[in-house]
């Protein structure tokens, strides 16, 4: 089933990420390793949406809503039980069941593709208007504070089952790469799964996948919210990386960027997107301490050189390089064997 | 000899556009294993009642009941999910996937890993996709597409096949070949199949129901259709 990838490939760069992970302390310097953590939460942003739009064909222009519900809800339940562990998960569900609601009323009416984008980048922006509006003392949830435009503050992760024992930087590093290889090898055997590739013919064929007795609605509600959860759990570890989650977890910006990383990545890829997150995030903070070029001109023009020129984006660009390549070898190898036999054959 | 179980009936089944009445109070009975075609000019309701049966429209007006279950206006799915296999008039796959992914999303709907497998394994010998089962289906040739999809209604075994216009833009060859497996697959499941190629129908028919003006005009052989002046002169536009 060559469309849909293999599960080998992803266990391989899943090994490769675990080579990283061990070697990175001694590679990066320690202020990087720490901003490592809050990319790292972006990236899995990126992963969730790869899966959704990339594998799902569904364009979900507001994914940041999902990533920042995981934030807030994460921050929230932090303070509240006094731990981490529970809280993530707390966090991860908090966005699933919102997307599986949207989505209940999104898929089951019908709502056309072009509307969905509209309609998740609206919540998101809701969202953002909404949370700026909380920083009044009364606007609390428990022990937490909202916080309005400066946000609240999200605790650190500690060691299961113990509150008080915190995890330094280095240590959340560790644990932030060990879930984001998770999550990357959870989505990769998903899309191997009948499920997966289910989902993947509802991208294709959505009028043939239904024809064949498969009910969309339902395969699409479960992949949206599914990928929300992955959203959500980005979230988690970029507001432990950023040490307190903002409302501008939920902007514009926020939601563009998410799509930028997809789009460079290439998102019939689950690599790709988490790749171009670290690339792009790297130049973007150069490009911002330089202060010689506008980050957000550069990042713009890097967009639409993509759409333009790698429509497809880079990994399946490169991909499909070496696809050629082997393709040609194989023929000319292919065809060097029948001239042999031709050659003995007449001599 | 007792009569077969009627496995699909419409009950005055009508489809209105507007003021146009596509379907117009069809009483349709299908029996099990029967082999039906649906003939008649273009515009005379064929492709529109074909829908109605297969929830790509909902009736305006009437019932459309399969092996006793009404699924009058219900989703395409749940018609489907009934073991019910569908061929749209426009070959209607995945393209961006190879033909043999296009037989297993089929065939995995019905059956477990190993055996949808094994399925596809038997659809490409007997429908010969071997050369094709690994190119992508949005590369291929009309006819190869047309052949891919009836591998896609063959893969998953259903007990009632709904086939609008199979033949349509084939090669004689394939036209023949694509008769020939209709007639297999007619052995363990009842059809219904929309089609305007005569020699096609000639091939593959016992009893013919010709459409009119929305309406079912006559229901024969092929034979007693093609001899009747009143369906020629619907079917050719002339008098003959």
């Amino acid at each position: 089933m060559r469309l849909y990838g293999t599960f080998s490939g992803t266990l391989v760069v899943a090994g490769l990420a675990i080579i990283f992970t061990l070697l990175a302390p001694s590679i990066f310097e320690f202020f990087t390793i720490i901003t490592l953590t809050q990319v790292i939460g972006l990236s899995i942003l990126a992963l969730s949406l790869a899966l959704v739009w990339g594998f799902g064909g569904i364009l979900c222009f507001g994914q940041s809503a999902f990533f920042g519900i995981g934030a807030y809800a994460y921050s929230v339940a932090a303070v509240n039980i006094g731990g981490s562990t529970g809280a993530i998960f707390i966090a991860i569900l908090a966005a699933a069941i919102f997307a599986a609601i949207l989505g209940y009323f999104v898929f089951y009416g019908k709502v056309s593709d072009v509307y969905l984008a509209v309609i998740t980048l609206t919540v998101s922006l809701i969202l953002y208007s909404l949370m700026r509006r909380t920083s009044g003392p009364e606007y609390k949830i428990g022990k937490a504070l909202l916080g309005g435009f400066n946000g609240t503050g999200s605790p650190p992760l500690n060691v299961p089952g113990n509150g008080s024992a915190m995890l330094f930087p280095m240590q959340t590093f560790y644990v932030s790469m060990a879930v984001l290889i998770t999550a990357y090898v959870f989505t990769g055997w998903l899309v191997t799964t009948k499920f997966g590739r289910v989902c993947v013919s509802i991208r294709e064929n959505d009028v043939r996948t239904e024809l064949l007795g498969y009910d969309t609605r339902l395969y699409k509600l479960g992949l949206f919210s599914i990928s929300a959860g992955i959203a959500g759990l980005g979230g988690v570890f970029f507001c432990v990386g950023v040490t307190r989650v903002t409302p501008d977890v939920f902007s514009l910006g926020q939601s563009a960027l998410a799509i930028i990383w997809v789009i460079v990545g290439g998102r019939m890829t689950l690599i790709g997107p988490i790749l171009a997150t670290f690339v792009l995030y790297f130049l973007t903070s150069s490009l911002g301490s330089q202060q010689v070029f506008n980050a957000n001109l550069v990042l713009g023009i890097i967009l639409v050189i993509f759409v333009l020129l790698v429509p497809n984006g880079v990994v399946p660009t490169i991909a499909g390089w070496f696809e050629r390549r082997r393709t040609k070898r194989y023929i000319r190898q292919k065809e060097r064997r029948m001239k042999l036999r031709k050659h003995r054959a007449t001599g | 000899m007792a009569r077969r179980e009627v496995v699909l009936e419409t009950r005055n089944l009508s489809m209105h556009f507007g003021g146009v009445r596509a379907v117009d109070n069809v009483d349709f009975e299908l029996r099990e294993k029967e082999l039906r075609c649906l003939i008649g000019p273009n515009g005379a309701g064929k492709s529109t009642f074909f829908k109605c049966l297969t929830g790509q429209l909902t009736p305006t007006s009437g019932d459309v009941v399969i092996r006793d279950i009404p699924m009058t206006g219900r989703e395409p799915h749940a018609i489907a999910g009934l073991g019910v296999g569908i061929k749209t008039q426009v070959p209607n796959l995945f393209d961006g996937l190879s033909a043999y992914e296009n037989l297993w999303l089929s065939a995995r709907r019905w059956h477990g890993d190993k055996r949808a497998s094994q399925l596809v394994k038997e659809t490409i010998e007997r429908l010969e996709l071997g050369e094709i089962c690994s190119a992508t289906v949005g590369s291929l040739a009309h006819g190869q597409r047309q052949m891919v999809e009836l591998g896609m209604v063959v893969a998953a075994e259903p007990w009632l096949v709904l086939l609008d216009e199979p033949a349509a833009g084939m090669t004689d060859e394939e036209t023949y070949k694509t008769a020939e497996l209709v007639r297999e697959i007619n052995k363990t499941s009842a059809l219904i199949v929309v089609e305007h190629d005569m020699n096609f129908i000639r091939a593959i028919s016992d009893i013919v129901t010709l459409f009119h003006q929305g309406s079912i005009f006559m229901e024969d052989t092929m034979d007693v259709i093609s001899a009747d002046p009143r369906a020629r002169e619907i079917y050719l536009g002339h008098k003959s």
